[in-house]
């Protein structure tokens, strides 16, 4: 049995918002995060970067730094033992750069050191002296495509090239509109800093990590072949992660940490500071999409045309699968018979980029949505019609041919976001804190005007392209003691809290532990990609599932009762006379102990024309924006943000509201303010003074629903939910500044000179 | 040896109603510096480092500062409260109570910064009103909740306090 | 190296006599960034923070005194606000309402950055700078104070003590333009006076030092009597020659076209909004 039957109500189980377990701690400021964690002599370890964007290292000089007292250690790409590059699909970003070769973007790591304060740690990197041959860099990445720029890597300047043919191609719309978009770099900005400690063992032959992460396996596979280590010398433990959204999937310090403290011998922490971490994570890819679209007179889509460019900046990381997202979901949540789309995911001597939430689809629905709007316009519909009259259903296509068979409520989306109630159409408050600007004072009431906008999205859910991203979970029962043991990364997301909710409501009982988050058991993949509830949340409800079958085993057999007559209902065992004894009463003197993998259907490689069921199942959002703009200085306030989710199945509600406000703050501040400025590569605004992150001030008020129709492809009926919220919300914003400026605003964020100038 | 260890200073920190000395300290580090590091409370937050995230704050004598922007050397003499001071014997304070049951909390970094900085607003402005709590907190940055049920936590206390007040 | 931490106004300046390449440290918004992030690495620090002579201020009759470790917190409400409603609204926007109870107006005339909040307020209503060494008193008017892109006119062993501010009869207000709704930088901002037969308007963020549009200030009064309401065609030339004044550069937090375009829009805005 696979799915859960019954809707429990009992506090702490499935469906109810259940407290989280570490929230406790998380208030008074006794939870540990990675950045907390300290060991009796520890050292402290720093990072020499490049200030270059491209230059080749003719030399490095470490003697000075090695000199200064208190300096323990310093490492450069000579002292990496294993594999000198790792990645997440290419291992093509160097540990540290090598001597002779080439940096290929501002912040890679050339050195590292440690020493015993973080004040010797700064003086020692000032010491080391780096001869460099600088180079002109390769920003542009137009020139990547054509065949003009020079070649910055051995693998050449192109990461992927994709192409998608779908339908006929002989169809032409008796309306078209097209349009070129333009997505800036946005930061995943979590506010907890990159940070581990790494103890190495007394032998040396080992090392264990402490370390904020998404993915324990993957950092460890990847950690212990530049260290040269079998993977079971290498043993991570998570440490409290603040906040992840992508920019923890790949490897940052984890290599450097375990190198030092391995040549030193001692525990050694490294943590980077805030311009460290924009410069040590991947971004949101920057893209540019011209789109165009086909419809018959009524609006119906009947063709899209697609260019796609997007910048992965110096290293692979995962810029070949976020483009596919990107390109496989373009023509968003709508039917589309026919499509053709060529697309380049390119290197840069840019910051290099990754995943972010949203993962490609960010990008592509910017530009779906704002086409939406022009061709609602052209052809005399509004905002809503036109999308109502082209929603996708289940059964429909993708441009990929893949065929959506999960729920797709698209149309119900958009009727249940259209019915909640908008606020007045014009601005009614004159409380400076309502009105553009704040507390600058900048504008009156008079000088305000209000735009309503909307956008819709598909996100697919889980790994794609015939990735196995399995989980695994394990359930012990000890004397009535339920203990759940996963690998799963918890970044703030709250799967600690969901896998007790299922753990309680499986086994009937009230109190369930939670081992540590570790590599002691197998993979649980990501924390990516909407992912956990699905894959994590299955792994513990199968590994609870079958403890509980074999507690009742054991139950009868020591009872001598009728094994097909028990089964727990509430915190009870039931026999099938009506006895009941509660299950910790039960279980006393008994010990089960079961492992469950879940794996996903699998999925397949995109072919040449694009064609292949590249994802395993989608999630839908419908948002409408209201927003105050004022038009002399172009300022925004967002007032209100409308959204209603395709969830399967709400599991804890109040956990559901936190996603939902938490992404569409994300989306909000790609709309109007966040944007890493890139300049002949080098980065203009490395910290939170000059990378603006919304505030309580910028925050609109929410209303959410949640659509509960229940996925049958899912092992709790329900969707993932992290990553919708932050995708269409982005265009909704946008298309309401659009109807309240009149101005084709064609890329984002939005400043204020796109406005009023 | 080019250079000497960067340590020398000596003083008294009155953290949570407790002296604490700093020994050997290096004249540059701040105040968050010497709670975490130095003095074995952590609980303080560090996410920018220029007083641009407010995940830091705390309370020295009745003012809500960013930790990161003191120097701790010159906070010598002073009353200083952390995170780690507010709860009552062990008990959660009504507002950690409050972030809590609203779903204020997801990550939890910033988390302690907006408890003091929450329990300072509710200290100086029992009855804020909803723009009110939004400017007073605008000085603390979460990027997982958006706000909203930070919020929802805020006007819970807000509500609770003037039950309390008026059933006494 | 050490961290003086004087009782005494006194006792501080000696300390800076005795060693003027000490560091003066205020509320640590700015300092502490420079430490932090930037590298700087002073030696010897002297606190400012428990000399009770700089966190006064008093209203007298023709003048506001404040002194220059006043928080801000302290001028966004109350007496102050009262008298002083433009340094009020100033004070509002200067970074958050945590950097509002460190830092202070001393502060932001050491770093005197151009896009200091309190500046434009300063400039606009004539203030003076009050420093004081070993050699004595000495009071410098605003616009000679600031010299430059974080540049002033003050001797390494002067300590600012107060600023003291004329009490004008008229209207007063502060606009500042950022690009998010609390807690930002001013990418321009305007401080305005208008009096019945003057009007004061002072810029920053838009050039290397707090700027003053005399020549806007002289042709309004040329144009038309200030009692009544100005036609909106003289408030459009008149913020269209505040515009003109501005020296505004392209950075990475706004352009030199968007910035003159804030403060044209901004001066237009405050003089309509002196009549309301």
């Amino acid at each position: 049995m696979s799915t859960l039957t019954s809707h429990s109500v009992r506090p702490g189980t499935l469906g109810t918002s259940a407290v989280r377990p570490d929230a406790a701690a998380k208030v008074t400021g006794g939870f540990a995060f990675s950045s907390d964690m300290w060991a009796d002599g520890m050292l402290w370890g720093a990072t020499l970067r490049s200030p270059y964007p491209r230059a080749r290292i003719r030399s490095i000089d470490v003697s000075a730094a090695l000199a200064i007292d208190g300096v323990s250690c310093v490492l450069t790409s000579d002292d990496v033992p294993g594999q000198l590059t790792y990645g997440l699909i290419v291992q093509d970003q160097p540990v540290f750069a090598r001597i002779g070769d080439d940096v290929r973007y501002v912040g890679e790591p050339v050195a590292a050191v440690a020493a015993d304060h973080p004040e010797t740690c700064r003086r020692a990197l000032a010491a080391i002296v780096v001869d460099y041959e600088v180079l002109a860099p390769v920003t542009e990445p137009e020139h990547c495509i054509a065949g003009t720029a020079e070649r910055i890597h051995p693998d050449g300047n192109i990461f992927r090239e994709q192409r998608i043919v779908h339908g006929d191609q002989s169809v032409r719309g008796e309306i078209t509109v097209e349009g070129t978009y333009v997505i800036g770099m946005q930061d995943q900005a979590f506010l907890g800093l990159e940070s581990a400690l790494a103890v190495p063992d007394h032998d040396g032959a080992g090392v264990e990590l402490y370390v904020a992460t998404q993915w324990l396996h993957e950092d460890r596979k990847q950690i212990a072949a530049c260290l040269g280590m079998p993977e079971d010398k290498v043993r991570l433990v998570l440490g409290g992660v603040g906040g992840a959204f992508g920019a923890r999937e790949d490897i940052s310090l984890q290599v450097h940490t375990c190198l030092l403290a391995l040549r030193t011998g001692r525990p050694v922490r490294i943590a980077y500071d805030r311009e460290e971490s924009f410069y040590g994570h991947v971004h949101r890819h920057p893209a540019s999409i011209w789109l165009r679209h086909h419809a018959d007179r009524a609006g119906r889509i009947v063709r899209i045309e697609a260019r796609v460019v997007f910048d992965g900046g110096a290293y692979c990381s995962t810029s070949p699968a976020v483009l596919v997202n990107g390109i496989s979901q373009i023509q968003g949540p709508y039917k589309c018979p026919s499509a053709h789309v060529e697309s380049w995911a390119v290197r840069t001597n840019n910051p290099p980029c990754g995943a972010m939430r949203g993962f490609g689809v960010v990008q592509a629905c910017f530009a779906h949505e704002s086409q939406m709007d022009k061709l609602a316009a052209a052809v005399g519909l509004d905002p809503v019609e036109i999308r109502l009259i082209n929603a996708m259903e289940s059964g429909d296509v993708l441009v990929t041919g893949q065929i959506v068979d999960d729920v797709a409520p698209v149309e119900r989306c958009i009727r249940e976001t259209a019915a909640l109630p908008l606020p007045p159409l014009e601005p009614v408050s004159d409380d400076y804190r309502d009105i553009p600007g704040g507390s600058g004072l900048t504008a009156d009431r008079r000088h305000v005007r209000r735009g309503v906008g909307w956008g819709v999205s598909i996100k697919n859910l889980m790994y794609s392209e015939g990735f196995d991203d399995y989980s695994t979970a394990r359930c012990r029962i000890e004397d009535g003691v339920v203990t759940v043991k996963f690998a799963t990364a918890e970044v703030g997301q709250g799967f600690v809290m969901l896998a007790q909710q299922i753990a309680r409501t499986v086994l009937g009982v009230d109190e369930v532990l939670l081992d540590t988050i570790d590599t002691q058991i197998g993979s649980a993949g990501s924390t990516s990609a909407s992912r956990q509830t699905w894959m994590s949340g299955g792994a513990v409800d199968m590994a609870c599932r079958a403890a509980r079958e074999r507690l009742l085993d054991l139950i009868a057999e020591r009872d001598g009762l009728d094994r097909s007559s028990l089964s727990i209902d509430d915190t009870d065992v039931v026999d099938g006379l009506g006895h009941r004894v509660p299950v910790v009463q039960a279980a006393r003197g008994l010990h089960v102990d079961e492992t469950a993998e879940y794996h996903h259907p699998p999925t397949e490689d995109l072919d040449d024309n694009g064609q292949g069921n590249c994802h395993t199942a989608f999630a839908f959002v419908a948002h409408r924006a209201v927003v105050d703009v004022d038009l002399d200085l172009g300022l925004v306030k967002v007032v209100q943000v409308d959204t209603a989710q395709d969830v399967g199945r709400v599991l804890n509600p109040l956990s559901c509201v936190g996603q939902v406000e938490g992404g569409i703050a994300q989306g909000l501040g790609l709309a109007v303010m966040e944007e890493i400025v890139v300049d002949g590569g080098l980065v203009r605004n490395p910290s939170f003074t000059d990378y603006l992150l919304p505030t309580f001030l910028d925050a609109p008020m929410v209303n959410a629903v949640f659509i509960e129709e229940f996925e049958p492809k899912s092992p709790l009926g329900a969707k993932g939910v992290g990553e919708p919220p932050c995708i269409s919300v982005t265009p909704a914003i946008v298309n309401a500044i659009r109807q309240a400026t009149g101005r084709e605003l064609p890329r984002v964020p939005v400043r204020p000179s796109d406005i009023c100038l | 040896m080019t250079a000497s260890s960067p340590t020398s200073l000596d003083y008294r920190l009155r953290v949570n109603g407790r002296e604490h000395l700093v020994q050997d300290s290096w004249i540059g580090e701040s105040l968050l510096y010497v709670l975490r590091e130095r003095l074995g409370l952590p609980g303080s937050k560090g996410a920018c480092e220029q007083g641009e995230c407010g995940s830091c704050t705390v309370v020295i004598d009745g003012r809500a500062v960013c930790s990161c922007l003191v120097l701790a050397a010159s906070a010598v003499d002073s009353s200083i409260t952390t995170v780690e001071g507010l709860g009552a014997d062990g008990a959660l304070s009504d507002v950690q109570q409050a972030f809590i049951d609203a779903g204020g909390v997801q990550c939890g970094f910033c988390t302690p910064g907006f408890i003091v900085a929450v329990h300072h607003l509710l200290a100086n402005t029992p009855e804020p009103s909803d723009n009110d709590i939004r400017e007073a907190l605008s000085g603390n940055i979460c990027r997982c909740t958006g706000y909203g049920r930070i919020l929802d936590a805020v006007q819970q206390v807000v509500v609770r306090r003037r039950e309390a007040g008026t059933a006494s | 190296m050490s961290v003086a931490v004087p009782r005494t106004l006194d006792e501080a300046i000696e300390l800076l006599a005795s060693d003027p390449q000490a560091t003066l440290l205020a509320g640590g918004t700015d300092l502490m960034v420079e430490v932090n992030l930037h590298g700087r690495r002073p030696t010897t620090v002297v606190s400012l923070a428990r000399v009770p002579e700089l966190s006064m201020w008093r209203i007298d009759d023709d003048h506001v005194v404040i002194g220059s470790g006043v928080p801000y917190a302290a001028m966004e409400n109350g007496p102050l606000a009262e008298v002083l409603p433009a340094l009020a609204e100033a004070a509002r926007t200067v970074g958050s309402p945590q950097i509002r109870a460190a830092g202070t107006l001393g502060g932001n005339l050491g770093t005197c950055s151009p896009a200091g909040d309190g500046l434009p307020v300063l400039a606009a209503l004539d203030a003076t700078v009050e420093l004081v060494s070993a050699q004595g008193l000495r009071s410098v008017p605003f616009a000679e104070f600031m010299t430059g892109v974080k540049r002033n006119s003050a001797r390494p062993d002067e300590i600012i003590r107060a600023v003291v501010i004329p009490r004008h009869i008229g209207w007063q207000g502060y606009a500042k333009v950022g690009t998010r709704n609390a807690m930002v930088i001013a990418t321009a901002s305007v401080c305005l006076l208008r009096t019945d037969n003057r009007i004061a308007v002072a810029m920053g963020a838009v050039g290397p030092t707090i700027l003053r549009a005399r020549e806007a200030e002289d042709w309004i009064v040329d144009q038309t009597s200030l009692a009544d309401r100005p036609s909106q065609a003289v408030i459009d030339e008149f913020a269209e020659r505040v515009a003109a004044a501005a020296r505004p550069i392209d950075d990475h937090r706004s352009t030199a076209a968007y910035r003159r375009h804030a403060v044209r829009v901004l001066a237009r805005r405050l003089l309509e909004r002196s009549y309301r």
